[in-house]
């Protein structure tokens, strides 16, 4: 772990509460800055890590951010985000961007490993130095990933990528919020997946910007696509209307289309002044879960284990566990 | 440093698996990867035919501690070597690199020269891969 004390250069640590950094880190956060691949691909490791030095990173990279295009990517297993993005990705390469990715699968609560394959689908973006692909395991629930995967776009942000992509399947259980992270969500569906009622039961229809309706050659997304207009059209005229294209990532066919949805809702956001707003929604959804993750660890670390041990077998004598919680809250917190 | 940020518990571990070459059997790579994760690691799977190149450099980007290579092909004494030498140019020294495949034991000896930690034929338990893996993977946190 690194020492937070000597050879502390430069880092703003008057504040109470921020992290001094080291000289590594200020070295590693210059050379993120500078677009170094090997150093952007330590840093993202560093965030996940989600230690003091990995605050002090994001102190010194904080500055640097807010100018990315932040994009959600999100949709239930097997609608083909994984392809689709590689697709998406070699469009906005062609418009002259620099890309980075950050892809999103789950730990296995078992073992605490997991199997990464989004990469398998992104092979073709290897060879060029304008994209970075980095898969990420989701390590746990609570806010541990929103922070990670927050912090890695920061990360891209502050190494001069111009489109930040996330790749996650959406919402709810211990999957990340992408609403926390994107400034546009495109929603990716795909037809013969279940019923609507599958999408819908993943909240995944609250949160569109954009919907792609994917493996358009299959010939068979008309359907799909009624589906949702029809529920778009019982919601009624909106300040932002979700497109809805069809997108095939074998062919190609409306890969563009898509790219120029996510440019256009950029274009909307920054224009009816939502991208203020919505960063001022997120700025304060991540302090408000910052705080209840320090507040945790505060009360978790003081409240003591043989008062945990004791109130464990009050439990199971008898009194109700709601009790014995007020009880042990009121002692530590009240 | 404030108090309450205790050290949170080592990562995991984390490994590349990839297949480089022509040979499109990936069956053993596929094992072994579900191995190390039900092992506790996080395991990126990166699927056949890869390019010396495009197995460097996603080791570079997904910052791994340990590249497993598996290969059939018999291709291994060029194909090792190349890898190596692309995971040097990008500045990637560190990683624990390991072979597993049909591999003669004097040209194992030759990979080891090359860099290559550990070289399992075919048969070897999955326990001696995941031990070997645990005990030698750099250090996390550099």
């Amino acid at each position: 772990m690194d020492s937070a004390s000597g050879g502390t250069v430069g880092a703003p640590d008057e504040a109470r509460g921020t992290d001094p950094a080291d000289s590594r880190t200020v070295e590693l956060a210059a050379r993120v800055e500078k677009g170094d691949r090997r150093a952007v691909a330590r840093a993202l490791s560093v965030v996940e890590r989600a230690d003091t030095s990995s605050r002090a990173l994001i102190a010194l990279l904080f500055p640097r951010t807010g100018r990315a295009h932040l994009v959600g990517v999100t949709g239930v297993g097997g609608v083909g985000k994984s392809s689709l993005i590689a697709r998406l990705v070699t469009e906005w390469r062609r418009r002259g961007k620099r890309v980075g990715v950050v892809a999103v699968d789950p730990t296995s609560a078992a073992t605490g490993g997991a199997l990464l394959g989004d990469r398998i689908r992104m092979e073709e973006l290897l060879a060029d130095p304008g994209v970075f692909v980095r898969s990420m395991a989701t390590r746990g629930a609570g806010g541990g990933l929103a922070r990670a995967t927050i912090d890695a776009t920061r990360v891209f942000d502050a190494a001069g990528y111009d489109v930040v992509v996330v790749e996650t399947i959406g919402v709810g259980q211990d999957q990340l919020d992408v609403g926390q992270v994107a400034e546009t969500i495109v929603v990716v569906e795909a037809p013969n997946l279940g019923d609507d009622v599958q999408a819908l039961k993943a909240g995944l229809r609250e949160i569109a910007d954009v919907y792609a309706v994917n493996k358009a050659d299959t010939g068979s997304t008309d359907r799909t696509v009624a589906t949702l207009r029809a529920m778009l059209a019982l919601e009624g005229d909106r300040d932002w209307n979700p497109p809805i294209v069809k997108t095939s990532a074998a062919t190609g066919e409306g890969i563009a289309e898509l790219a120029d949805a996510a440019e256009v809702h950029l274009a909307w956001l920054a224009r009816s002044r939502r991208r203020a707003a919505r960063r001022r929604e997120r700025a304060r959804a991540e302090l408000r879960r910052l705080l209840q993750e320090q507040l945790l660890r505060d009360l978790l670390g003081r409240v003591g284990d043989p008062d945990l041990t004791a109130a464990t077998t009050a439990v199971l004598g008898g009194t109700d566990p709601y009790r014995c919680a007020s009880e042990l809250l009121r002692r530590y917190h009240g | 440093m404030t108090t309450a940020d205790k050290p949170s518990s080592a990562p995991p571990i984390r490994v590349l698996v990839a297949k480089p070459g022509l040979d499109g059997h990936d069956r053993g790579a596929k094992v072994v990867a579900r191995a190390l994760r039900d092992a506790g690691m996080e395991v990126i799977y990166t699927g056949i035919r890869q390019t010396p190149e495009m197995i460097a450099e996603a080791a570079l980007q997904e910052d791994v501690d340990v590249v497993g290579l598996s290969i059939l092909s018999g291709a291994h004494m060029v194909l090792v070597p190349k890898v190596v030498a692309a995971l040097r140019e990008r500045g990637v020294d560190d990683v624990l690199i390991v072979v597993g495949g049909i591999i003669p034991p004097g040209e194992g000896k030759q990979l080891k020269q090359h860099g290559v930690a550990e070289v399992f034929g075919p048969g070897t338990p999955m326990n001696e891969i995941v031990d070997f893996v645990r005990e030698h993977a750099r250090p996390r946190g550099g």
